[in-house]
């Protein structure tokens, strides 16, 4: 893979110290389709951005080109994360590291009760930290602290991973794997979709509640209501490829209002 | 370790029985010469102090198996086998083994390490000759004693001829005759060793038959022989085997087991098989031909068959049950891995002549690497057998590109009022579900142990508790260098 090293001055990092992320011309193809086409963003320690675009602009691909799923090659560009090159690691490295996907469409594994895939989950990061690993009682007290805060019964802790859960507990799920896991950054894809105005402000909850000024989220949604609940410091709106757009929240409404219309020609 | 008085008495009185009833005096050799013949087979026999009939028995054994062909139906493939180049007999002789673990392959002992297996019992199955052999004989003897209390009897095959004839005379090949096959054939012939148990009457067995075995089992044989009656009303469960790789030389291994359950009487029989596979390039690794299977003979018996099998570089088995008995169950769940060469072509039989007899097969098979895998399985179902029903699911998983797996149901219905159901089932690994596990910190080895557990957990959830656990990272062990 050829990257541009004479981009990258030391300088630069030093610049950007607050920044957790910076995603630099990225590209990036899918099954021999380019789908990012040169797209930057710089997300801060503290702050949470919003990105927003039509169906099938990207928005999934970059939070999987950010997680390192395979299949989903970055031609040209770099993320760095914290200052270090991201791509450069395994997918459970990134993880280790504190990258947290709540994936759009969340994973079933059948015969995996879903506390037991927490605990392997949150046993290996903490291995890959070098801390000690928690015993079954210490972590099921963890556990069921977060459930409780997020109305999540302990029958859907016993059940395999998401298999035969609604698309609403799916979404719940991801959540308290996010809160159980504590990461400094968070990919929401699309977290809020399926979700009932109960469920919404769960969720939202349980977002803003990781909300710290060490850490930093990256909300992929299609509507305004979630940002309501979690109100972004910045909106992005990715079509054709790149960032076609920037704003405040306001941008949410106003998208909320006209619609992708003004970037059917970055899309085209 | 400072070996007590007590133990020590115990293990000097062992020895003295040993020497009243190993060995006869007039031949000295340890070892029979290479080879097979009418005279090693006398002299196995001789060497075990066997009765006038047992000897008889063994000898039309041999005579008959000469006469045999290998079976060739299975989907393995492997060399000529050359009989005359092996031993059929030779005393264990512990000095033979490594003086210290320091001695003993690394990779094993990696192994042992992963499951958790504690230095004391990692000496005993790497074969290290220590003075903790002491200890595990104080212990063999206090569960001794316990099933001796309620009338169970649990000891070497061996020892059960001479204890116990009329028993092993009436039961011995009533299940497996000595002409079943080849392989069944040859260790009715050269048998050295293996187990015996009898449940009396009523007796619910109060304990897993595992612990013991597992703590005996420091010669583990080439041609193993076990007999297991449960008489009417009687339970037990019995487990073979050993998560940790063995440590042995021999390349081919058939077995037999026999299993008798008389009316109302349960068995249980869970098997964890994990002999040395041979390396990735498919050199080496133990030939396991195994004839295993189970009598439903009374009203309402119940066998009930589970195995891992993870190890041997080919595997020949199918753990099979004949229900007799009307309302007799039978039960076969099966977990087997196979990864880089090797093969394993296993299954059950189920075979219903019994009316309202019924029948359950679960059949998980994982292959990796360049591996190849058959389930082969027969349901066969009687005119008399009204009423029989069976279900069968079976389940396979691929990890890979290069790997095979294959199902091969045979259905013979032969009464109108039965049921029989075939599922079969075959996916590959799904890359989504290992992409989920590491995106949560999960390493990718570990992603693939936790989904094939997943797969396979209606079979793991079969096995006795303790020994589950152990399965489970046995699991994750026999895939290892399977994701790239
Ligand atoms: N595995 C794949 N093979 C081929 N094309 C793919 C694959 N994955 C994604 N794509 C294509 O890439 C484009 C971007 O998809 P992506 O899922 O990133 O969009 P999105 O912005 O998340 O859309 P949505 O809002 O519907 O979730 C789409 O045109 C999609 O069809
Ligand atoms: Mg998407």
């Amino acid at each position: 893979m050829t990257r541009k090293p004479q981009k990258t001055k030391p300088t630069k990092v030093k610049m950007s110290k607050k920044a957790l992320l910076e995603i630099k011309a990225l590209h990036v193809t899918v099954d021999g389709k380019e789908i990012l086409k040169g797209m930057d963003l710089v997300l801060n320690r503290g702050e949470v951005h919003a990105i927003m675009g039509p169906n099938g602009s990207g928005k999934s691909t970059l939070a999987y080109a950010m997680a390192g799923r395979g299949g989903y090659e970055v031609t040209k560009g770099r993320i760095l994360y914290g200052g270090r090159n991201l791509l450069r690691m395994e997918p459970e490295e990134r993880a280790a590291e504190g990258l947290f996907l709540a994936f759009q469409y969340p994973v079933e594994i059948p015969g995996v009760a879903n506390t037991t895939f927490l605990k392997e989950a949150f046993n290996a990061i903490r291995k890959h930290r070098g801390e000690g690993e928690l015993d079954a009682m210490q972590f099921l007290k963890l556990v069921r602290q977060k459930t409780k805060e997020l109305g999540i019964s302990d029958d859907m802790l016993r059940r395999p991973v998401n298999v035969g859960f609604s698309g609403g507990e799916k979404k719940r799920n991801e959540v308290l794997q996010m809160a159980v896991l504590n990461p400094d950054l968070a990919v929401l894809d699309e977290t809020d979709s399926g979700l009932d105005i109960d469920a919404l402000k769960v969720v939202a909850e349980g977002v803003n509640a990781l909300r710290s000024p060490e850490r930093a989220m990256l909300v992929i949604t299609h509507y305004q209501r979630l940002l309501d609940y979690i109100v972004p410091d910045r909106v992005h709106v990715l079509a054709g490829g790149r960032i076609a757009r920037s704003g405040g929240k306001e941008l949410a409404r106003e998208l909320e209002e006209k619609g992708y219309a003004e970037f059917a020609e970055a899309a085209a | 370790m400072a070996v007590t008085a007590e133990t020590a008495k115990t293990v000097n009185k062992l020895a003295e029985q040993k020497y009243k009833y190993g060995f006869v005096t007039d031949i000295e050799a340890d070892t029979a010469p290479k080879g097979l013949s009418e005279d090693i087979v006398r002299f196995i026999s001789n060497k075990k102090e066997e009765p006038e009939w047992l000897l008889d028995w063994r000898l039309e054994a041999y005579r008959h198996w000469l006469t045999m062909a290998e079976p060739k139906w299975a989907k393995v493939r492997f060399p000529e086998i050359d009989y005359d180049d092996a031993y059929y007999y030779s005393a264990p002789k512990a000095a033979d083994g490594p003086k210290s673990l320091d001695e003993v392959d690394p990779e094993l002992l990696r192994t042992y390490q992963k499951l958790g297996i504690p230095l004391l019992e990692q000496e005993r199955l790497a074969g290290v000759a220590v003075d903790a052999v002491f200890d595990s004989v104080s212990v063999a003897t206090t569960f001794k004693k316990k099933l001796e209390e309620v009338g169970v009897i649990f000891c070497p095959i061996s020892e059960a001829v001479r204890e116990h004839p009329e028993l092993v005379r009436k039961y011995m090949g009533s299940v497996v005759p000595y002409s079943d096959n080849k392989h069944a054939t040859l260790n009715s012939a050269v048998f050295t060793d293996g187990s015996f148990v009898y449940i009396p009457p009523g007796v619910r067995c109060p304990m897993e038959l595992s612990t013991y075995f597992r703590i005996n089992a420091e010669n583990t044989g080439q041609f193993e022989r076990t007999l297991i009656i449960a008489d009417e009303g009687a339970y037990v469960s019995y487990l073979e085997g050993c998560t940790a790789p063995m440590r042995d030389e021999n390349q081919l291994h058939a077995a037999v087991v026999e299993l008798v359950a008389l009316d109302g009487a349960e068995i249980k029989y869970s098997t964890v098989q994990n002999w040395y596979p041979g390396d990735a390039e498919g050199r080496g690794g133990i030939y396991n031909f195994v004839t295993k299977r189970g009598l439903c003979r009374g009203r309402d018996s119940k066998i009930s068959w589970t195995q891992v099998e993870t190890g041997s570089a080919i595997t020949w088995k199918y753990p099979s049950c004949i229900l007799e008995g009307d309302g007799s169950v039978g039960e076969f769940y099966s977990i087997a891995i196979t990864n880089n060469r090797q093969q394993a072509d296993t299954g059950t039989k189920m075979i219903h002549i019994g009316k309202n007899t019924r029948s359950r097969i679960i059949s998980k098979g994982i292959s990796a690497g360049r591996a190849e895998q058959t389930y082969r399985g027969l349901v066969k179902v009687l005119p008399t057998a009204k009423g029989a029903r069976n279900h069968t699911q079976c389940d396979s998983l691929l990890i890979g590109d290069e790997c095979g797996a294959h199902t091969v149901p045979y259905i013979e219905n032969k009464n109108m009022h039965s049921v029989v159901e075939h599922e079969a089932t075959t996916s590959k690994i799904s890359e989504d579900q290992l992409f989920y596990c590491r995106q949560r910190g999960i390493p990718a080895e570990d992603a693939v142990a936790l989904v094939v557990n997943g797969f396979c957990r209606e079979v793991l959830q079969q096995l006795p508790m303790e020994f589950a656990v152990e399965a489970q990272k046995l699991v994750g062990i026999s895939l290892e260098g399977s994701v790239g």
